[in-house]
């Protein structure tokens, strides 16, 4: 999917969308004259609707229930782990089966820093450095691999990884044990864990967009739609992935952090389970692999499924999973794909666009005060 | 004397790993493809057996006829085999048809989904396959080492069906037709070769293959519906990898060398088993990626 | 253009249009190719001539235009129906199976194969030392060993249109020759060639029609005696001195449009992995 292409809506004529604060791009051929922008207005309004959604969310806690909180804090777990997954396969073209070891290795390093003594919440940041820092050495172990050895030789070293932390009685072996540190009233304690997810998540997301705006995320995007070819023109494959490899594994590292104070206990076999990951493919498939607003929109369908199926047992998950093989086959992109598609938005600027300067432009009322040609 | 008992505990299961390896590492040969439904597939395989033999002992059945349970296991094998033929035809294709990396989530999505329906169905709960006396007698050698019969079945049937899959390979048309279509596709069609049907002839013995290790391994232990990629799909990777890709002595020497390091970890720390398995199959691919017998770069 | 007696052109392509992706790499190219002839393509690389081969045996689907053998349109037929048909492609590059004995190469050829007169002993009678080294793997061959291989594997098929990409690849000159030297044999049994060489002058010396491409476009087509030097270069190379039009007359001639110097033409396939059409 190339971000590099002239876009004109059905609606009819397109308002360019120069904006203030971003280049307005160098024309390039004389006939006829090109501008390229970094967004379109779209993206303006969209940015707007972010700030102002994080401010609304801040505030929930004062106002519903807890029990949305607690939802609303898986829902962002999972949303940091399927734009981690999204980052590894849909850009840097790693499909790992193994990020569960990561999402464990986090949840452990918060134990065992509470256990010596840390404010569980203050030991995120250094869970999640503590994950990129253990990925160094599993990026050597696995760098060569190709997809398929890649894929399965995580998820061999997620298995190490929990049958080696079982062996721990001091992190409470194979049943594992409760989180120390946290001696808050639940009112206060789940308000805290919503705060320190969201604060997380906006982290992380704003990290994942800046990233991919970035001259490594043109590598990355150069590398999604054509490893060889990015290869060929000398983007540098190779440590562009190992960095996307260690950003994921903070990435998951940290949503582990936030599973284990979200549920006060941990134990090997969840905080290593496989399903972790089963859901960041899923969420990441159906939502649109290769864009940043796919993990969203498969979040979110996941929520729904699950709220929906729950009492059926695990009937959702095996419907996720028939959908996101279909998915996979028949509609690649994914549901952010058809739609972006139809309506010719993206949301996050990170692409760029091409103007053809013609009269048919109409300044955007208001607007056109703030643009400088 | 220990020591000699757990390695020839580690061959004989070590026979029993080879079997699972082998489906795993001929779609991989074939096909390019790393099923990882692999280990689910076996466990399929031990429920579905459990089914037939539920089947043809209700009364219904039985008043008619006796079938021995030797019959029902019988004939999973083949009843997979033809299953393996059409999921590679239509839904493994239709993946390939787009690239390695929708097979990949392809296929993880089928184990997802599998082990997930086999806990709706079946719930959680472990089974095992009876095969009546055979699986308490044993036979001993000295005084301290034990080998159980079944032990020594399972590896016997899996060298036969080693030895007849290489024969196979090696003599046969189709045999011929897998190893040219393993070793380029696309000459392949240009010499007349249906290259989807070759891909299902593959798939079908693979699946066929890992349905009769998922017998036996039912008969040797107990299953639940997560094992599969819990064990199963791991060791049987492990062993293609510490074996080397392209040989399937190769894979029989990767399955017996997995399963005498898991017995060696054993001897320390029973929760070491598996991990010993797993740090082998990790300094194997440090050190020598494409395996001990292979000739060529796999991975 | 010759017609066969009454019958048609044995194979035929039809305003022939290929992409690779976005890419075009073949633009409007036709041919008619009678029974019992050696056609040769020309061109530099990236022309598009291993694409048009290509396509014609089935490993890319044209964006437009068809593909006709013996009159019955076979542009809808997957590649191993072609061969059944009797269209049979030896790639660029030999592409035998390595690990499989120069035997089992003939034998996976001869699987699909029409009825006719090639067998594999017909060809170890035609490569005299091939049936000494049957049982050896065909990674082991030489380059000349392996290329005589796979002209076998392609002839026990019976092919009706034997398409040779390529032949003299890596080849010694005379390693190249003895191969040429054989087409009669080839031609004598009901095999009609359309081959595609990079050297010019073996082209002229064994076909009776050239065809030059350009950039995916036919720029010169014509019997080696009706051309001259002058034509070829200009044809090949694009230069607008020589090359425009073409003498006898043929088909999708791209006078007019040819470029300028030589530019980076689309790839014309060596190398790319077909999906199977």
């Amino acid at each position: 999917m190339s971000s590099i292409e002239p876009r004109q809506s059905a609606a009819g004529p397109q308002q360019p969308a120069g904006q203030p604060d971003q280049p307005a791009g160098q024309p390039a051929q004389p006939n006829p004259p090109v501008r390229v922008t970094r967004s379109r207005r779209s993206a303006l309004w969209a940015g707007i609707a972010a700030i102002a959604a994080v401010i609304i969310l801040a505030y929930l806690p004062y106002i519903v229930y807890s029990a949305t909180t607690n939802l609303l804090v898986n829902f962002f777990m999972l949303l940091i782990m399927a734009s981690m997954w999204n980052l590894l396969a849909g850009y840097a073209g790693l499909v790992s089966v193994g990020q569960q070891a990561f999402v464990g290795l986090g949840a452990y390093f918060v134990l065992l820093l509470a256990i010596h003594g840390a404010n569980p919440f203050v030991a995120i940041p250094a869970a999640t450095a503590l994950c990129g820092i253990v990925g160094l050495p599993v990026w050597w172990l696995v760098s060569r691999l190709r997809s398929g050895y890649f894929a399965i030789t995580m998820w061999v070293i997620a298995s190490v990884c929990e049958l080696i932390i079982s062996q721990f009685s001091s992190l409470g072996g194979g049943t594992g044990m409760a989180l120390p540190g946290l001696n808050l009233s639940p009112a206060l304690l789940t308000a805290d864990t919503y705060w320190a997810t969201l604060t997380v998540t906006v982290i992380v997301l704003a990290a994942v967009y800046l990233l991919l705006r970035s001259r490594l995320g043109l590598v990355l995007t150069a590398i999604r739609d054509d490893e060889t070819g990015a290869r060929s023109i000398g983007a540098r494959v190779g440590r562009t992935q190992r960095t996307v490899f260690l950003v994921a594994a903070a990435g998951c590292g940290a949503a582990g952090a936030l599973y284990v104070i979200s549920q006060l206990a941990v134990d090997p076999g969840s905080a290593f389970s496989v399903l972790w990951t089963a859901k960041m493919i899923f969420i990441t498939i159906i939502g649109g692999i290769g864009t940043i607003e796919g993990p969203f929109i498969g979040t979110i369908v996941f929520f729904v499924l699950q709220q929906t199926l729950s009492q059926y047992g695990t009937w959702y998950f095996i419907i996720l999973g028939l959908v996101a093989m279909a998915v996979a086959i028949w509609a690649p992109r994914g549901l952010w794909g058809l739609i972006s598609d139809r309506l010719g938005i993206r949301i996050f600027p990170v692409g760029y666009w091409l103007w053809p300067a013609t009269e048919r432009e109409r300044p955007a009322r208001g607007l056109a005060l703030l643009r400088r040609g | 004397m220990i020591w000699v008992n757990a390695i020839i505990q580690g061959i004989l299961v070590g026979g029993l790993y080879a079997l699972f390896a082998c489906g795993l590492s001929l779609m991989f040969g074939v096909m390019k493809v790393i099923n990882l439904a692999h280990g689910d597939l076996a466990v399929v395989a031990g429920y579905f057996a459990l089914g037939i033999i539920a089947v043809t002992h209700t009364h219904a059945i039985s008043s008619f006829v006796h079938v021995p349970v030797g019959v029902s296991y019988a004939l999973v094998v083949p009843v997979f085999a033809v299953v393996g033929y059409v999921v590679q035809r239509t839904l493994l294709q239709a993946a390939l048809n787009r690239g390695v990396l929708t097979t990949l989530l392809v296929t993880f999505g089928l184990s997802v989904v599998i082990e997930n329906g086999l806990q709706q169905f079946f719930s959680a709960n472990s089974h095992s396959l009876s095969i009546g006396s055979l699986v308490s007698d044993s036979f001993g050698i000295g005084s301290q080492i034990t080998i159980a019969y079944l032990d020594v079945s399972i590896l016997a049937v899996a060298v036969a069906v080693l030895l007849g899959l290489q024969y196979f390979l090696s003599s046969s048309k189709y045999g011929r037709l897998i190893r040219a279509v393993a070793d380029d596709r696309e000459a392949a069609q240009l010499a007349g070769v249906d290259y989807r049907h070759v891909f299902g002839i593959a798939a079908a013995i693979a699946f066929g293959t890992v349905a009769l290790a998922g017998l036996a391994f039912g008969m040797y232990t107990q299953f639940n519906p997560t094992i599969g990629t819990d064990q199963l799909l791991l060791f049987a990777f492990e062993a293609v990898v510490i074996g080397g890709l392209g040989s399937l002595w190769g894979t029989l020497a990767g399955g017996i060398l997995l399963g005498v390091a898991q017995q060696i970890g054993a001897q320390y720390n029973a929760a070491d088993q598996v991990l010993a398995g797993q740090l082998l199959f990790l300094l194997v691919l440090v050190i020598r990626p494409q395996g001990l017998t292979s000739r060529r770069e796999t991975a | 253009m010759s017609v066969g007696a009454g019958s048609g052109p044995l194979l035929e392509v039809r305003d022939l249009t290929v992409h690779h992706g976005q890419l075009e790499a073949l633009h409007g190219v036709s041919l008619s190719l009678p029974a019992g002839a050696v056609h040769a393509m020309i061109g530099a690389n990236g022309a598009g001539k291993s694409t048009l081969l290509r396509t014609i045996a089935g490993l890319h689907k044209p964006t437009s235009g068809s593909i006709l053998l013996d009159g019955t349109d076979v542009t809808g037929l997957r590649p191993e129906r072609r061969v059944t048909a009797g269209i049979v492609l030896v790639p660029e590059g030999r592409r035998l199976f390595p690990t499989l004995t120069v035997q089992e190469n003939l034998l996976v050829g001869s699987d699909s194969a029409r009825p006719g007169p090639w067998t594999i002993d017909g060809v170890y009678d035609l490569f005299g030392w091939m049936a000494d080294r049957r049982s050896q793997r065909a990674a082991q061959l030489s380059g000349g060993e392996q290329q005589a291989v796979a002209i076998g594997r392609a002839l026990v098929a019976n092919p009706r249109v034997l398409l040779l990409d390529e032949l003299s690849l890596g080849l010694a000159p005379v390693v190249v020759r003895r191969i040429y030297d054989l087409l009669p044999r080839l031609l004598g049994s009901g095999v009609t060639v359309l081959l595609v060489e990079q050297d010019v002058s073996q082209a002229l010396h064994v076909a009776s029609r050239i065809h030059c491409l350009l950039e995916g476009r036919t720029t010169l087509e014509g019997a080696p005696a009706e051309l001259t030097a002058e034509q070829i270069e200009g044809a090949y190379f694009g230069l607008r001195n020589g090359g425009n039009g073409a003498p006898g007359g043929g088909s999708g001639s791209g006078s007019g449009s040819t470029p300028g110097a030589a530019a980076v033409g689309p790839t014309d396939g060596a190398g790319s992995t077909g999906a199977g059409a």
